[in-house]
């Protein structure tokens, strides 16, 4: 079972990874809009990456709202 | 087809619809790529009965307004009919306000019912925005799981129908809805739009665009919307067509479903169809050298066969992989809500895949004007509907003035405001403070706004006043924020900005530490309503003997400043 700090990791990672950020550029409290220049659509693009890393299926209604890396990754953690 | 133009109510037209097509096949949900839910028309009646059934059995009355906040899904069309078959006034609001801002419409429009989704409610109920919102006395919650607290809300899945519900029937000049095109933060702006709006609106959308039993409409935007209301509600269902919705609004799953459901129509935001513009376009890109040369030879052909008129049939010959991507049975977009580059526009025609781009704003019931799909153009937003009116206010040498609109889907004003009423419904004629022109061929084209707001490309209207109070408490002298192009304004429609204007103090300099506090702020704002830059203005903000800001007179000293320049970035 991945601790909240790993998945967190993983997910600046995996961000980094697919709209190729340099991974030392991105904190857990960025605002991922901001920080990645994305629109709503890469946005939910970026979270069907999560949910096949993680294996996991993230409800919309979940992912309201969001906008920093860290809620998104405690989202994620709740439903490993 | 029914002929809406003979009708007294919508819940009337829909009453009927209901018994006509009672064995076709209404909506379909699907969640991800698993069908949840397929409902005949006579499905939709048996549950939206049982559910008026429970809003009579609640005390319900004619005229008792009740608040929809679902997602898009069957059981919001099924609260609608249940509303409208009650005699009742919907109030749809956007499930993505944050729960203080549902709480603070919910309170201005005097709603008694509210009909709402578990996840939803889950988040309004531990809002202290609750308190706010007295009036809301009956609460509908639905999809709660079973050992869930819901908080003195009923649970929808309990209803049982207890007889049969009396239909309460309602005349055209009643209100049938109260849809708030603003105003979380600042003045509500709440559009009554009468039984006749509708009514007249569907009646004229369908001479441009045909609806009939087969036709399968994929509903993504937002249901509260008067556009998806229209047309993924009112006229799908006055016509015996389908309704798709998706649980999931990942654009992988919007791909699927118009393969899976051969997906007749669909309306988007111009940033949906940018983003499937793009995904193709590297799709084409992707393909060996050859196969790209025969695609691209392919397209120019079609584009000389079709270039006076789509003829679908024959593209879907010659781009047979393309079309059947899309399902092959797609009948066009339409695209509207915000402004849409022509060239994305022009690369689906090329492709032979119609686009009706449009224009309305919910004050003139939905779309004022409209390309018809079977000769659209990608560079005008069409031609006015049949029985609306729009006559240029005040031409400058260019033709280019503000756009007015009367006809029977202009909304009856706005709640409890008779003021911004009377200054948006002059002699009859809705100012809707867009700029415009026709051309010879009685297109219109859109070429900026005299209003003070922005529209983004997910089609989101932004009215400074609205997200003003996020900075309320900054440590500066004075604060506004506007929209750039009201400042500076620009015959454009293409990025436009909201800028927060400071009056610091005297002595006082834009540190660092203000701008961090002012992006703290700004981040707590949805990523769409967040301002772009700083103005700095040296001069104390004109103002009203009543303290309010003069926007207009401070919009005319800040245009002299060199927008270039003036603008620092956040």
């Amino acid at each position: 079972m991945r601790t909240i700090d790993q998945t967190t990791q993983e997910v600046l990672a995996l961000a980094s990874k697919h709209f190729q950020v340099p991974a030392n550029s991105l904190a857990p409290d960025d605002d991922f809009f901001k920080k990645l220049g994305i629109d709503s659509l890469q946005a939910l693009e970026l979270l069907s990456r999560l949910e096949n890393h993680f294996g996991i299926e993230l409800p919309d209604y979940e992912v309201q709202g969001v906008s920093d890396f860290r809620t998104l990754a405690s989202r994620i953690q709740s439903r490993l | 087809m029914l002929d809406l133009s003979k009708y007294q109510s919508i819940g009337a037209a829909l009453k009927d619809a209901l018994d006509q097509f009672a064995d076709e096949t209404c909506l379909i949900e699907s969640d991800r790529q698993r069908e949840k839910e397929r409902l005949t028309y006579r499905d939709f009646k048996e549950r939206a009965l049982r559910l008026a059934r429970a809003l009579q059995d609640a005390g319900f009355e004619a005229g008792d307004r009740t608040a929809i906040i679902m997602t898009n899904q069957s059981k919001w069309l099924i609260s609608a009919y249940a509303i409208l078959y009650r005699g009742g006034v919907m109030v749809p609001l956007d499930y993505k306000l944050t729960p203080d801002e549902q709480w603070q419409l919910l309170s201005h429009s005097n709603a008694a019912f509210l009909i709402t989704e578990y996840p939803i409610w889950r988040q309004l109920a531990a809002s202290s925005g609750r308190a706010a919102a007295i009036n809301v006395k009956t609460i509908f919650v639905t999809e709660a799981p079973p050992s869930a607290a819901l908080d003195g809300a009923q649970r929808w899945e309990d209803f049982q129908r207890r007889g049969e519900p009396a239909f309460v029937a309602r005349s055209r000049t009643d209100v049938a809805s109260i849809v708030y095109s603003s105003g979380t933060g600042g003045r509500p702006k709440g559009c009554m739009t009468t039984h006749e709006n509708y009514l007249e609106q569907g009646h004229a959308i369908t001479q441009v665009i045909a609806f009939q039993a087969g036709i399968r409409y994929l509903s993504i935007l937002p249901t509260n919307h008067v556009v998806d209301f229209m047309m993924g509600f009112l006229l799908p269902f006055t016509s015996g067509a389908t309704v798709v919705h998706l649980r999931t609004l990942r654009p992988e799953f919007v791909r699927d479903a118009f393969t899976r459901y051969k997906i007749s129509y669909m309306m988007v935001v111009p940033l949906i169809l940018k983003n499937l513009k793009k995904g193709m376009e590297a799709n084409f890109a992707a393909l060996p050298r050859s196969k790209r040369t025969a695609l691209n030879a392919l397209i120019r052909i079609n584009r000389a066969l079709t270039r006076d008129r789509p003829r679908v049939w024959l593209s879907r010959i010659l781009l047979g992989q393309v079309h059947r991507a899309f399902g092959g049975q797609l009948r066009a977009f339409g695209v509207g809500s915000a402004f849409t580059e022509p060239a994305t526009i022009q690369f689906f025609l090329d492709l032979g895949i119609p686009v009706a781009n449009a224009y309305g704003l919910t004050e003139a019931g939905t779309a004022v004007s409209v390309n018809d799909p079977c000769t659209p153009r990608a560079d005008t937003v069409g031609k006015p509907l049949p029985g609306t009116e729009v006559r240029i206010v005040n031409p400058d040498a260019d033709g280019i003035g503000e756009l007015a609109v009367r006809g029977k889907t202009v909304m009856a004003g706005y709640l409890d405001d008779p003021e911004l009423t009377a200054e948006t419904i002059v002699d009859g004629w809705l100012m809707t403070g867009d700029l415009g022109r026709f051309d010879a061929a009685g297109h219109l084209r859109l070429f900026g706004r005299k209003k003070n707001m922005i529209v983004t490309a997910e089609a989101k209207n932004i009215y400074p006043e609205d997200i003003e109070t996020v900075f309320e408490g900054l440590p500066v002298k004075e604060f506004c924020v506007f929209a750039a192009n009201y400042i500076w304004p620009r015959r454009s429609l293409v990025g436009e900005q909201l800028v927060l204007v400071l009056r610091l103090e005297q002595g006082q300099a834009l540190t660092d530490e203000l701008r961090r506090d002012i992006s703290a702020r700004n981040n707590r704002l949805l990523n769409y309503k967040r301002v772009h830059g700083i103005v700095l203005f040296d001069e104390d903000f004109p103002r009203t003997a009543s303290l309010k800001i003069k926007r207009n007179v401070l919009a005319e000293r800040l245009a002299q400043l060199d927008r270039a320049t003036a603008i620092l970035p956040l």
